[in-house]
């Protein structure tokens, strides 16, 4: 199987870059760790004109964890994510979910900029932006902006980014002291992709969840919160009742997808029994830290 | 031939190639440098047969242009002999019959060879994660976790 031709471009800069994704106006593409496109290419499901290499662009795979957020560049990649201790630290949510992504030699090259800007339902990196409430800084020819993650994600494989537009940054507020997450997910064989999956996060208030956030990917058209289920989970106690209930919750509110590998009444139920998993598994490992 | 011209570092010797930019690294490998040890699959990215090393990590040769590759130091199966006398792993495959058609072999070969050179410290069980990666045809694994094993014994997997 031969790609479709294409011309390469490799720029120094991040202005050299969008300046020719501007002059192609829509035929050109952006490659980053290459771990969607190519295959997407193999299918001639794309077929750009010109491919904009980052790789030489300096300033993109930083990890940042400062006092107020956490800042990843576009070009870290899954293997950077899952080295990084201050990451396990300050947001452990992140790499349990990206521990999920792909398999080995994939998590060597696949970038999270690439995630967010392929926008598969299936893939872990926007869900945990969506349920983190993280923004994505992008620059274009006509300068920056700031993007909510959950409305860069339009639909599946959509986003709201322009022809001319590179995602530089992701950026995550700090997690308070404490904060408990969860994440589950099911996929036919360990690294493929999800057919559904979970993450959650909440606060104790007391004996009290407060500040509950649920999410699911993989079983609805795109990584989304469900606010039922964070309903269900605020004020009670962290008990198997309330958490059957969220997952009950969580269950009832989605739209699951249909495909080959899975109905949406499958979906749906897993989608339950992932996320009533996950939220006792929060709890035991707070059990085990105390211990 | 048409496309540019440039140089891909393998197993310690400079090829010039003349590809066009479309050219898959895999692909420049076998048909451009003639180092035909590595094999392409499925040429989607599912399978690990076209696994090599670059710069140090295990990446599929099928989701990288060759471009991409430039400056880069790049390990196949055939630099893993020295001489005559085979690679520790090389042995091990034959020693536990890991291969039967061999057609997957220099993937898992490279693959195992690189991730345990990057993760040194790797579990049994992660080391059972890592083999699940690539897809075999043939053994059914099992003969492929015992020869990983042989050549890069694991302290056991303490019982929950
Ligand atoms: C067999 C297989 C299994 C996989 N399983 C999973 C999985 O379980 N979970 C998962 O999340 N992913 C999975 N992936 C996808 C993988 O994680 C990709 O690496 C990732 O989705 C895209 O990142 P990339 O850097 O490789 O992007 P590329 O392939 O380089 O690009 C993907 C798209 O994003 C655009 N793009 C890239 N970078 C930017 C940027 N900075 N700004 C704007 N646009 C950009 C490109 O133009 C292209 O359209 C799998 C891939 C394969 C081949
Ligand atoms: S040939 Fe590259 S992964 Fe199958
Ligand atoms: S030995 Fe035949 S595919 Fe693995």
């Amino acid at each position: 199987m031969k790609l479709p031709a294409f011309d390469y471009a490799c720029p120094e800069t991040l202005d050299e870059a969008t300046a020719l994704l501007a002059e192609a106006g829509g035929d050109a593409k952006v490659i980053a760790g290459g771990q969607s496109l190519l295959p997407f290419m193999a299918f001639r499901l794309a077929a750009p004109s010109l491919l904009v290499d980052l790789r030489k662009i300096a300033g993109l795979d930083g990890i940042e964890v400062a006092d107020g957020e956490i800042r990843l560049g576009a070009m870290v990649r899954w293997r950077d994510i899952l080295d990084s201790a201050a990451l396990a630290r300050a947001l452990p949510l992140l790499p349990a979910a990206i521990g999920h992504v792909a398999h080995y030699q994939i998590r060597n090259r696949g970038t999270l900029g690439g995630s967010l800007a392929h926008a598969d339902p299936a893939s872990e990196f926007p869900c945990i932006a969506v349920l983190c409430g993280a923004s994505v800084d992008v620059v274009g020819a006509g300068g920056h902006r700031t993007i909510p993650a959950d409305e860069l994600i339009a639909g599946p494989m959509e986003t709201t980014l322009e022809d001319d537009e590179i995602i530089v940054a992701v950026r995550f507020p700090r997690w308070p002291e404490g904060r408990r997450w969860a994440f589950d997910e099911f996929a036919l064989r360990h690294g493929d992709l999800a057919i559904a999956a979970v993450a959650a996060a909440y606060d104790m208030d007391g004996p009290h969840i407060a500040h509950a956030r649920v999410a699911v990917m993989g079983a609805t058209d795109t990584p989304q919160r469900v606010p039922p289920a964070e309903d269900a989970l605020n004020g009670r106690a962290p008990d198997d009742d309330t958490f059957g209930a969220a997952a009950a919750a969580a269950s009832a509110a989605i739209e699951p997808t249909e495909d080959l590998h899975a109905g949406a009444a499958y979906r749906r139920a897993l989608v339950g029994t992932l996320l009533r998993r996950a939220l006792a598994e929060s709890c035991a490992r707070e059990r085990e830290a105390a211990e | 031939m048409s496309g540019q011209t440039f140089q891909l570092h393998v197993n310690g010797t400079s090829y010039a190639v003349t590809a066009p930019d479309r050219k898959t690294l895999g692909d420049a490998l076998r048909e451009d440098c003639g180092l035909t040890g590595t094999h392409l699959g499925c040429e989607q990215g599912v399978c690990g047969t076209c696994t090599v090393i670059v710069d140090g990590r295990p990446v599929r040769s099928c989701l990288m242009f060759a471009r991409q590759a430039e400056g880069a130091q790049i390990r196949t199966v055939e630099g893993l002999a020295q001489g005559e006398r085979l690679h520790p792993l090389q042995q091990a495959f034959i020693d536990a019959h890991a291969l039967q058609c061999g057609f997957c072999t220099p993937g898992f070969l490279m693959l195992i060879v690189g991730a345990l050179e990057q993760d040194p410290d790797m579990t049994e069980d992660e080391l059972a994660e890592v083999l699940s990666s690539n897809l075999c045809r043939c053994t059914g694994y099992a003969a492929i976790a015992k020869a990983a094993l042989a050549a890069y014994p694991r302290p056991a997997t303490p019982a929950e």
